[in-house]
């Protein structure tokens, strides 16, 4: 994924990028309620399948994209790292719900104030639960950024947390 | 049977090991002393008229912070009403919490044979939190006793395997004391927020 390359491989790596965000593995991390919104999303009246991202894997070892649905809790947290450092590169993050992007209304003992706080996440869906049209522009916002990644050779910086959730 | 007869049929069997008892809302409770839950439980479980072969519920309070302001507060302003409603009786009201223990052990019976309920409340000093376990009796009891000392801290002594239910073994602490900081977080990975 060179920055200046020929016009033979730049061309390559966005042929590649092309086909890798119309194919999407997705590893479904689901823990709460969310799981049903990411059902409904999945199934076929919102289709993700439109998307490439119809495949669910639920090895993490065959997977480019981790959703995390739901809630995580302290206790959860060192297993979803294992999970995301058994994925192999190139992979993406995907946190689902608003309890992954912040922790949600569970600001107490047990739950994890975000997922970003343990690992690199893409794309942030908030929302208690989202909807599946709002999963959709996520979906449609990974794959910008997988071909952004691909076409630039530079995978674009994760979105800062605004001060007032800074952790 | 119904929840006055339960009620008379216990405090007069046990009168030495019941401290109380109402039927507040329909719900029949007595209060046993710690030393006796498991005899009165036993009782429970094996006399053919009571026949209470289901253990419900079995969980604690923590009434260390129980009528200070700021729970109603809370109902307030999300508009959930807390006056008591004046369609159900209230014939026998609640005479409030044992306020000279700290904690109280509840456990909630229920006979699927006679479908009749009762509930215990078994008052616990702070310095001593240890109760008797049930799990002999009902082997279900023996996660919601787990749960219990995760959250808040009694002991059940013959328990075969006290360990933390939902937490983790390197939390500190029971969460669900009123004297556990609601902002304290001990996360396993991860920054503290």
């Amino acid at each position: 994924m060179q920055q200046e390359a020929s016009f033979l491989t730049s061309k390559l790596e966005e042929a590649i990028g092309w086909a890798r965000k119309y194919s999407i593995f997705q590893y479904p991390f689901v823990t709460a309620c969310c799981g049903m919104e990411y059902m409904a999303a999945a199934c076929s009246h919102y289709d993700v399948d439109r998307f490439g991202a119809g495949f669910p894997r639920f090895s993490p070892r065959q997977a480019d994209v981790l959703f995390v649905v739901g809630t995580i809790s302290h206790k959860m947290a060192p297993v979803l790292e294992r999970i995301y450092e058994q994925m192999a590169e190139p992979k993406w993050v995907v946190a689902f719900g608003v309890c992954t992007c912040t922790g949600g209304f569970y600001d107490n003992y047990a739950t994890v104030q975000g997922i970003d706080t343990i690992l690199p996440v893409d794309v942030y869906i908030p929302g208690c639960p989202p909807r599946p049209e709002i999963v959709l522009d996520g979906l449609m916002k990974l794959q910008d950024k997988i071909q952004e990644q691909h076409s630039t050779g530079v995978r674009p910086a994760p979105e800062e947390r605004p001060e007032d959730l800074a952790v | 049977m119904n929840n006055a007869e339960l009620i008379t049929l216990i405090s007069e069997r046990f009168s030495d090991a019941v401290l109380g008892s109402h039927d507040y809302r329909g719900d029949a409770t007595v209060m046993v002393r710690r030393e006796s839950l498991v005899e009165v439980a036993r009782a429970l479980k094996d006399e053919p008229e009571l026949s209470m072969n289901y253990l419900m519920d079995l969980t604690a309070v923590d009434y260390s912070t129980f009528g200070e302001v700021g729970a109603p507060a809370f109902f307030a302003s999300s508009g959930v009403s807390i006056r008591p409603s004046s369609v159900i009786p209230d014939e026998d009201p609640w005479p409030g919490p044992p306020l000279e223990t700290r904690y109280a052990l509840v456990c909630h019976f229920f006979s699927t044979a006679q479908k009749h309920r009762l509930r215990l409340v078994v008052p616990i000093e702070e310095d001593e939190p240890e109760v008797d376990t049930l799990s002999e009796l009902w082997p279900g009891a023996n996660w919601l006793e787990r749960e219990a000392w995760d959250m808040f801290g009694i002991r059940f002594k013959g328990h075969p395997d006290l360990r933390r239910l939902l937490m983790y073994e390197e939390f500190e602490g029971h969460p669900l004391r009123k004297d556990y900081q609601v902002d304290e977080r001990q996360p396993l990975i991860g920054p503290v927020n």
